[in-house]
């Protein structure tokens, strides 16, 4: 009975796609690495999405088969706020916390998004850009909430932190799919989801997961383990190395005039 | 090359920040101010985020007093007793500064805080500085005409000499009452704090038109106070926001020390009322830079700030 239960309740939250109507088609994928070591000479990194499909049966006729891959960063709150004119200066006056905003987005397609995926499986899979920003129930917080979203796309778009590029994934005779994503070099620390949807008609048939581990490395590594974990001592550190430096210049000046 | 910061977790041109620490360094020689009034704008202006530019700032003013102080020691023009009560109320004023400027954080006006606060004292100090010493180059022009020196007061009495509690402090050659260099302590502390500044150049105007201290004295002792206030703000924003970035600072740092050397040797060239007028144009320029910016709309009326737990 006990056992029933568990059963039905693992049927009930596991996650669409395994369930979905999987028209025997299923779609196996790597990526180029599965680890980005942020050194201090890191300067962004190109990830190689690959993948290929597998069926039991000859594929439908139509609709075409279509494929969306996204690359996503860590979740984190964002806070949104908006200048206004007050006393003639322009003022932080409204403010939207968002409740979760990935740090980078990336999604790229076969073809034009809105014609790949229908909106109930966007609202599904939250796989285009709004979507994938979290923003439930900030309705309340500002007279026009959703213009906070719409600012935070645009900002981390200009950044480049968001990019949708359609047309960017190339699905050769249906089967090998390949995509590069550009990992910008102001990445953050974290695991990066990557998504591959296959879709036909609008709706999703199949989609793997996997995930990128972005870690910082050697010094860097360090250092931030030591400003987090011992601040006293880093910031001592950092005081010593300013001390260091002034008085080497100032010795070097005296010798030079001497 | 591209140097990617630990804790401001950007990616920045290594060139770029040696150049501004140098360009910085060279003007904090050649006027004998820390330089964190420039460095910590520019910081932002490159796309640090703003409370890692403030704190590293403070870091990097810490290397250019030591490095200028050590100077004064040799000549002995430091007043260690000005110094230390400067100090010890400075100490207070940043801590007064640091709460202040994580209360204004979490209400989002900090970036209005420290933009006013630029402006106020920037414009102010710039135009006193640029009139006195347009004043004093007239002055001296007059002098080399007539071959004459003007009649100098030899007892000023100021406001410091009626308040109570009187110290003496003898490299000063003051007798004034403690009160004075206390508030302007306190109030210097709480600019570094929020500002990201070492203060100089409120301290060295301050020092020398309301404590009457002779300007031989007042850089030393300015830059003796800097060092312990910009320390203590150092290990304060590296303790409480984890927001002192090393790389950040080191870079900046060595620019800086390259930059001062050369910056002292031009200023030994130049005569010090132009000294003093280049210092309170460029003091007038940052100041009229970040006015024109809270007044003029601006392209993007959003920000983003990513809420760290």
């Amino acid at each position: 009975m006990r056992m029933r239960r568990f059963l039905l309740a693992l049927a009930l939250i596991a996650p669409g796609p395994v369930v979905a109507q999987s028209d025997g088609e299923t779609v196996v994928a790597g990526l180029s690495q599965n680890e980005v070591s942020i050194t201090a000479r890191f300067s962004g990194s190109e990830i190689m999405v690959y993948g290929a499909v597998k069926r039991d049966a000859p594929p439908p006729a139509s609709p075409p088969l279509e494929v969306i891959v996204t690359v996503e960063g860590p979740l984190m709150p964002v806070m949104v706020r908006k200048k206004n004119r007050r006393y003639g200066l322009w003022i932080n006056t409204e403010a939207v916390e968002i409740d979760a905003a990935p740090s980078f987005y990336a999604v790229a397609s076969t073809g034009l998004l809105r014609d790949v995926l229908s909106d109930t499986d966007d609202l599904r899979y939250k796989v285009t850009i709004p979507r994938a920003i979290r923003a439930v129930g900030i309705a309340g917080e500002a007279e026009d909430a959703a213009s906070f979203t719409d600012a935070l796309i645009r900002v981390r778009a200009e950044q480049g932190a968001y990019k949708l590029s359609q047309n960017a994934v190339s699905l050769t005779q249906d089967t090998l799919i390949r995509t590069d994503v550009a990992l910008p070099a102001n990445l953050i620390e974290g695991a990066y989801k990557v998504r591959i949807f296959l879709t036909r008609g609008g709706r999703v048939v199949d989609v793997s997961e996997n995930t990128i581990d972005v870690r910082k490395e050697g010094l860097e590594r360090w250092l931030t383990n030591l400003a987090h974990n011992q601040p006293l001592s880093y910031g001592l550190l950092s005081l010593a190395i300013a001390a260091l430096a002034g008085w080497g210049a100032s010795e070097a000046f005296r010798t030079r005039r001497a | 090359m591209q140097i990617y910061l630990p804790i401001a977790e950007v990616s920045v041109n290594a060139f770029v920040l040696l150049g501004l620490g140098g360009i910085v360094g060279f003007m904090s020689g050649m006027f004998g101010v820390g330089g964190g009034f420039l460095i910590t704008p520019l910081l932002f202006f490159i796309g640090i985020p703003p409370p890692i530019a403030v704190a590293t700032g403070a870091n990097q003013v810490v290397a250019s007093s030591i490095s200028g102080v050590l100077a004064h020691l040799r000549r002995r023009t430091v007043d260690f007793r000005m110094g230390i009560v400067l100090t010890i109320s400075g100490l207070i004023g940043s801590t007064i500064g640091i709460y202040v400027f994580s209360w204004l954080s979490s209400l989002g006006q900090v970036d209005l805080l420290i933009q006013l606060s630029y402006v106020i004292f920037l414009g102010f100090i710039g135009l006193l500085m640029l009139q006195e010493s347009l004043r004093a180059l007239n002055r001296s022009r007059k002098q080399a005409v007539a071959g004459k020196t003007a009649p100098r007061r030899a007892h000023e009495h100021l406001l410091v000499h009626r308040l109570p509690l009187k110290m003496k402090f003898r490299t000063s050659g003051l007798y004034i009452s403690v009160i004075p260099p206390i508030a302007v302590g306190l109030f210097v502390g709480f600019l570094s704090a929020v500002m990201g500044v070492g203060g100089g150049f409120i301290m060295v105007p301050a020092m020398i038109y309301l404590l009457g201290m002779p300007t031989k004295v007042v850089v030393g002792t300015s830059l003796f106070q800097i060092i312990f206030t910009s320390a203590y703000t150092t290990v304060a924003h590296a303790t409480t926001s984890f927001s002192v970035d090393m790389a950040l600072a080191l870079l900046l740092i060595l620019g800086g020390v390259i930059g001062a050397q050369l910056g002292a040797q031009v200023a030994l060239r130049l005569k010090a009322e132009q000294l003093r007028i280049l210092l309170a144009l460029l003091v007038l320029a940052v100041a009229a830079k970040i006015a024109l910016e809270l007044v003029l709309t601006p392209t993007e009326f959003y920000s983003l700030s990513v809420v760290r737990s």
